[in-house]
C-alpha cells in the first residue's frame, strides 16, 4: 500500500489528504466533518441532558415500581406479538414489491409507507374507525363476541400498524439489492418456489430481515400515539412504556425520567443488535457481499 | 426425440426457430445483442415469448399461439422443465458449501439429504473439484466456482443444459481448463452454448447456429459452416485457422503430419489432443522454401481464391492466408498452383482440445 493513492504509514504528510494511515482516502471536505458532528451532538446532547437529570438513589425504586414493572411487561410482550405480525404480513408485502410485476404497485407501496410520515394519532383513529365498536369491521367483529378496541389486541395492531413499514421498506431494498439472479438458477435447478422462498431467497436476504425485525420491534417499543388513541391507557391492559412515562409526567417527573432512560437503554439494544455484523462464516456477511460483486 | 423450439418475442424484435437432437451439442455465436441470451431465456422459462412454440422430448415446454392473449396457451414453469442453465458468474449460492450447491438440485428433486449428498460428492469428482466441497463459494477462485457450477447444474440431471458464455469470466488459466472438463461432460448430452469464442464452437458443438438482429443467420455443422460462411459474423470467426492434431514437443501434429510450432499458456502432455489456432493474415505466401526465423513452413497447393475485403484470401484445403492483390499478381496465384505458407510460430496459439 505505498503506490500512488495508498497511504505510507509514517510519512509527514499524510494527515493533510484526510486519510489515516492503513485506510484507503476517504475524500470528506472538512466542512462536512463539521456539520456531521453537529448532527451527532443534536442526537446526544438531548440524552445527556436527560441523563443528567436522573435522581440516580432513587432510579432502581422507581423503575421497579409495580406499575413501571407492569408497564415494562407490556410493552415487551406486545412489541414481540407485533413484531410478529409485522413478520407474517410484512415478509409477503416486502416480497410482492420487490419481485412482482403488476398495475397499482408503486400506488401499493406508498399505502404500505403511510404511515412512516403519519402522525400517529391520525392512525389510531383511522383504526379506532376501521376495529372500534362502530368501525368498519368492528361491527361484525362485536356480533361475533370480539371487542378489539381498548384492548390489549388494540395495543398490538396499533403497533403493528405503525411498524410494519420498517420491516417492509428494509426488507425490499435487501430483496433488490440481492437481485433474482440467484432465484433464477435456483428455479432451473428444478426447486419450487416454495423451496427458492426458504432455501435461497430468505437466507440471502437474513441481515436485511434482521435488522427489520429489529427495527420494527424498536418502533413498537416506542409507539405511544396510536396506542392511546385506539387503546387507551389502562394500567397493565394497554399502557405501555411510553404511556406510563407520560402519565408519570405530570405527577412525578423523576420516575418519568428513570423509564425514560430504561425506555432508551432498552432501544439502544435492539438498534446496537440490528447493525451488528455476523461472523464471516455466517449466512449474512455472504449474503451482503455476494450481489455487491455481481 | 428432439428440442425444438419456436418463439418470437416482438420487443427485442427476436425471432427464432430451431431443433436439437438428443444428443447434440449446438453453439449460438453472434454479436451482441443479437439474442443470444434472449433465446436461452426462452428455453429456460425465465422469458416468456408473445408467441411460440417449444417440446422436449414430447413434454411441451410452452404452446402460445400468435394473437392468443395473455393468460391462452401452455406454459411450463421454468422448475418444472428440467433444463438447466450455467451462466457466465457461477452464481453459487453464497450461504451454502460447494457439498450443498451440488446437491440444491436433488434436494429439490425430493431425494434425501445423505443420497442427494453422495450425488453432489460424485459430481464434484466428475469436475476435479471434490476437495473443494466444504468451502463456501467466497473461498473458491473463479474457476474453481465455475467447476462448482458446472457440477451444480448437471447434478440436476437436466434434459438440457443452456450454457451462457460459461467461460467469458474466467482468466486465461482457467478457461482451457474449463473448456476441456466441458468437453468430457458434454459428450452424449443435449446442450446449447452461447458463446463469442470460435475456439469454443470448434471443440465444443456439433453444430453452430450464428444469430444476427434476433433471428437465425445461418446453421450448419461446425466446420462447415466455419469453412464456407455466409454471414458477415461467421466470416469475422471463420478467418481463423484452426488445425486439430496431437500435441507434441512444441506444438501440434496435424493428421496430415505437418508440425505446427506455436505459444501456449498452460503445459501441454505430448500425445493428448489439440488445436493450432492462428489468423490468415499471420500466414505469408512463398513461391520457395522459406529461409530465416520462422519455422513453421509448409508446402501447400491452392484450392481457390477469393476477395476478403481489401485483400485477397488465398485458400489451401483447411489453412488459408490473407495477401494484397499485388502480391497475388506477383507471384501469379492460381488454384492448383504449389506454393509454400509461413507462419511464425509466434502467432499460432496452442490449445488442448
Amino acid at each position: 500500500m505505498t503506490g500512488l493513492l495508498g497511504s505510507r504509514p509514517g510519512s509527514g504528510a499524510r494527515r493533510r489528504g484526510g486519510s489515516t494511515a492503513g485506510r484507503p482516502y476517504s475524500g470528506i471536505p472538512a466542512w462536512i466533518i463539521v456539520l456531521a458532528a453537529a448532527g451527532a451532538l443534536f442526537g446526544l446532547l438531548p440524552l445527556a441532558a436527560m441523563v443528567a437529570r436522573i435522581n440516580w438513589p432513587q432510579f432502581i425504586p422507581l423503575v421497579s415500581s409495580e406499575p413501571s414493572l407492569a408497564a415494562l411487561g407490556l410493552s415487551l410482550r406486545t412489541a414481540a406479538a407485533s413484531t410478529a405480525l409485522c413478520v407474517l404480513l410484512g415478509v409477503p408485502l416486502a416480497l410482492v414489491l420487490a419481485r412482482g410485476r403488476f398495475p397499482g404497485q408503486r400506488l401499493l407501496r406508498s399505502f404500505v409507507l403511510l404511515p412512516l410520515v403519519l402522525p400517529p394519532v391520525v392512525g389510531g383513529i383511522a383504526l379506532l374507525y376501521t376495529f372500534g365498536r362502530q368501525g368498519l369491521l368492528g361491527r361484525s367483529l362485536e356480533v361475533a363476541g370480539i371487542q378489539i378496541a381498548f384492548s390489549t389486541a388494540a395495543v398490538v395492531l396499533a403497533q403493528t400498524f405503525v411498524a410494519l413499514p420498517f420491516l417492509v421498506v428494509s426488507l425490499e431494498g435487501a430483496l433488490r439489492s440481492a437481485g433474482s439472479r440467484y432465484e433464477a438458477v435456483a428455479a432451473t435447478l428444478g426447486a419450487r418456489p416454495t423451496t427458492v422462498l426458504r432455501r435461497v431467497t430468505l437466507p440471502l436476504v437474513l441481515p436485511g430481515l434482521a435488522s427489520g425485525v429489529l427495527l420494527s420491534f424498536a418502533r413498537c417499543l416506542g409507539e405511544f400515539g396510536a396506542t392511546l388513541t385506539f387503546a387507551g391507557s389502562l394500567q397493565g391492559v394497554t399502557r405501555t412504556l411510553p404511556l406510563e412515562i407520560y402519565l408519570q409526567r405530570e405527577t412525578d417527573a423523576a420516575a418519568a425520567v428513570a423509564l425514560s432512560l430504561l425506555l432508551v437503554a432498552v432501544a439502544v439494544i435492539v438498534v446496537g443488535l440490528s447493525y451488528r455484523r455476523p461472523g464471516p462464516a455466517g449466512p449474512g456477511s455472504a449474503g451482503r457481499a455476494e450481489p455487491a460483486r455481481s | 426425440m428432439t428440442l425444438s423450439v419456436e418463439a418470437a418475442v416482438a420487443a427485442r424484435r427476436f425471432d427464432v426457430s430451431l431443433s436439437l437432437g438428443p444428443a447434440e451439442t449446438i453453439a449460438v455465436l453472434g454479436p451482441n445483442g443479437a439474442g443470444k441470451s434472449t433465446l436461452l431465456s426462452v428455453i429456460a422459462g425465465l422469458l416468456r415469448p408473445d408467441s411460440g412454440r417449444a417440446e422436449v422430448d414430447g413434454r411441451v415446454l410452452f404452446d402460445l399461439p400468435l394473437g392468443a392473449g395473455q393468460g391462452a396457451g401452455s406454459w411450463t414453469a421454468p422448475h418444472r422443465r428440467g433444463i438447466a442453465l450455467l451462466a457466465q458468474e457461477p452464481l453459487l449460492f453464497p450461504h451454502l458449501s460447494a457439498l450443498e450447491n451440488v446437491a440444491f438440485g436433488p434436494r429439490g428433486a425430493g431425494v434425501r439429504k445423505r443420497a442427494a449428498r453422495d450425488t453432489a460428492r460424485r459430481w464434484l469428482a466428475e469436475v476435479d473439484a471434490g476437495h473443494l466441497e466444504s468451502r463456501r463459494p467466497g473461498e473458491l477462485s473463479g474457476g474453481q466456482a465455475q467447476r462448482v457450477a458446472v457440477a451444480r447444474a448437471l447434478a440436476a440431471n437436466p434434459g438440457v443444459l443452456l450454457l451462457d458464455e460459461p467461460l467469458a469470466a474466467l482468466d486465461i488459466q482457467a478457461a482451457p481448463l474449463l473448456r476441456r472438463l466441458l468437453k468430457r461432460v458434454l459428450a452424449g448430452r443435449r446442450a446449447v452454448i452461447v458463446t463469442h469464442d470460435v475456439l469454443d464452437a470448434y471443440m465444443l458443438a456439433d453444430r453452430v447456429l450464428v444469430m444476427e438482429d434476433g433471428r437465425i443467420a445461418e446453421e450448419g455443422p461446425t466446420r462447415e459452416l466455419l469453412r464456407r460462411p455466409r454471414s458477415s459474423f461467421a466470416a469475422g470467426l471463420a478467418g481463423l485457422n484452426l488445425v486439430a492434431g496431437t500435441v507434441t514437443a512444441g506444438g501440434i501434429r496435424s493428421a496430415e503430419g505437418l508440425e505446427f510450432a506455436g505459444q501456449h499458456d498452460f503445459p501441454l502432455v505430448p500425445g493428448q489432443a489439440g488445436v493450432a489456432a492462428f489468423p490468415p493474415s499471420a500466414v505469408s505466401v512463398f513461391q520457395n522454401e522459406a529461409h530465416g526465423s520462422p519455422r513453421n513452413s509448409f508446402r501447400v497447393t491452392i484450392t481457390d481464391l477469393e476477395p476478403h475485403g481489401d485483400q485477397i484470401r488465398v485458400r489451401a484445403g483447411e489453412l488459408s492466408a490473407d495477401v494484397t492483390p499485388a502480391a497475388s499478381a506477383d507471384l501469379g496465384l492460381v488454384p492448383g498452383l504449389d506454393v509454400h505458407f509461413v507462419v511464425k510460430a509466434a502467432a499460432v496459439a496452442i490449445y488442448p482440445a
